[in-house]
């Protein structure tokens, strides 16, 4: 009963920081949301019992795609001036 | 407005589409024939503790070589897209890190490698594998260019080490052909005691190279991109 709790809190801060990644204006801020929704989303395969899956969206999710994000996003920055 | 309802109705379609799953699902209180097969008669026939690294080394091991070549390829785009002109990297003009972030990567970043390959010899006994294993490896990476933005990291070693591995797996694939029951059969070396780090027949030597074949091929792509960073 706990884990249902918690697995729908959180898929509604999922929800939540999908939907701020997709609209705020700011790109650094979308970048970090579609971040963290990498790590509410690996809580949430370890709650389902996948720790296999989990370790994966951790590292290559929510850390090696953010930083290959931000690094593009510099690159862009550069060559528009 | 016309879009914004367009986009309203094309949802409503999905919904319709979807409700007849969503009311007619009760989940599986029991397994499948084939997961039954695989939970049941996996640690005789195949050794492993950990049953996800059965699966998907012995079981579904020539869909592993696919996904490793998959990240070989895009890595091998990335460095072909991303070509750094020899000594372009070097009259960078850096920000020194802070302090902080410095000190921390000093201590952290031998222990982030340790836990990658701590992952992945022990794929076939707690969870993780030769890809959690790698994509850890590079985040440890990761943290030490952040810290060190001017630091060189060997494109030779990488590369050394992806081939070699890469080549090893498949050496050992076309061994099970030839000396046991087939392509990346794991039935190779005996399978030893159950739950020991000797165990599981070739599967610890296959996530050993699988894990230095996903950590170089992210290395790669990460120092590509780093190297890349100040060019127009």
């Amino acid at each position: 009963m706990i884990n249902l709790i918690i697995a729908i809190v959180i898929g509604v801060l999922i929800l939540i920081m999908a939907i701020i990644a997709v609209h705020h204006k700011n790109i650094v801020v979308g970048i970090i949301a579609a971040g963290v929704v990498s790590l509410f989303a690996s809580i949430l395969y370890l709650l389902l019992a996948a720790p296999d899956v989990a370790m994966t969206e951790a590292a290559i999710g929510s850390g090696l795609s953010t930083i290959i994000f931000f690094y593009v996003l510099n690159k862009i920055k550069r060559q528009n001036g | 407005m016309v879009k914004n309802s367009l986009i309203f109705i094309v949802l409503i379609g999905f919904a319709v589409l979807l409700a007849d799953l969503f009311v007619g699902f009760n989940g599986n209180t029991d397994l499948n024939t084939l997961a039954n097969h695989y939970a049941v008669s996996g640690p005789e026939e195949v050794g492993s503790a950990n049953l996800v690294t059965a699966v998907v080394v012995t079981y579904r091991g020539l869909d592993t070589l696919g996904e490793v070549t998959i990240l070989f390829l895009a890595a091998a785009i990335v460095s072909f897209l991303l070509k750094v002109e020899a000594g372009a990297s070097l009259n960078r003009k850096l920000r020194s890190t802070s302090e902080i972030l410095d000190t921390a990567s000093r201590i952290l970043v031998p222990v982030i490698f340790l836990f990658g390959i701590y992952v992945f010899i022990n794929g076939h006994l707690s969870p993780g594998g030769g890809f959690q294993g790698g994509a850890i490896i590079a985040s440890g990476l990761v943290l030490m260019l952040l810290a060190q933005p001017a630091k060189e990291v060997g494109h030779k070693l990488i590369t050394l080490v992806e081939s070699i591995s890469g080549i090893s797996f498949v050496l050992i694939g076309v061994a099970g052909v030839l000396f046991a029951a087939g392509f990346l059969d794991n039935k190779l070396l005996s399978l030893g005691k159950f739950g020991t780090i000797f165990s599981a027949g070739v599967i610890p030597i296959i996530y050993i190279f699988v894990g230095l074949k996903v950590g170089a091929e992210l290395s790669g792509i990460i120092t590509n991109l780093h190297e890349n960073q100040n060019e127009a």
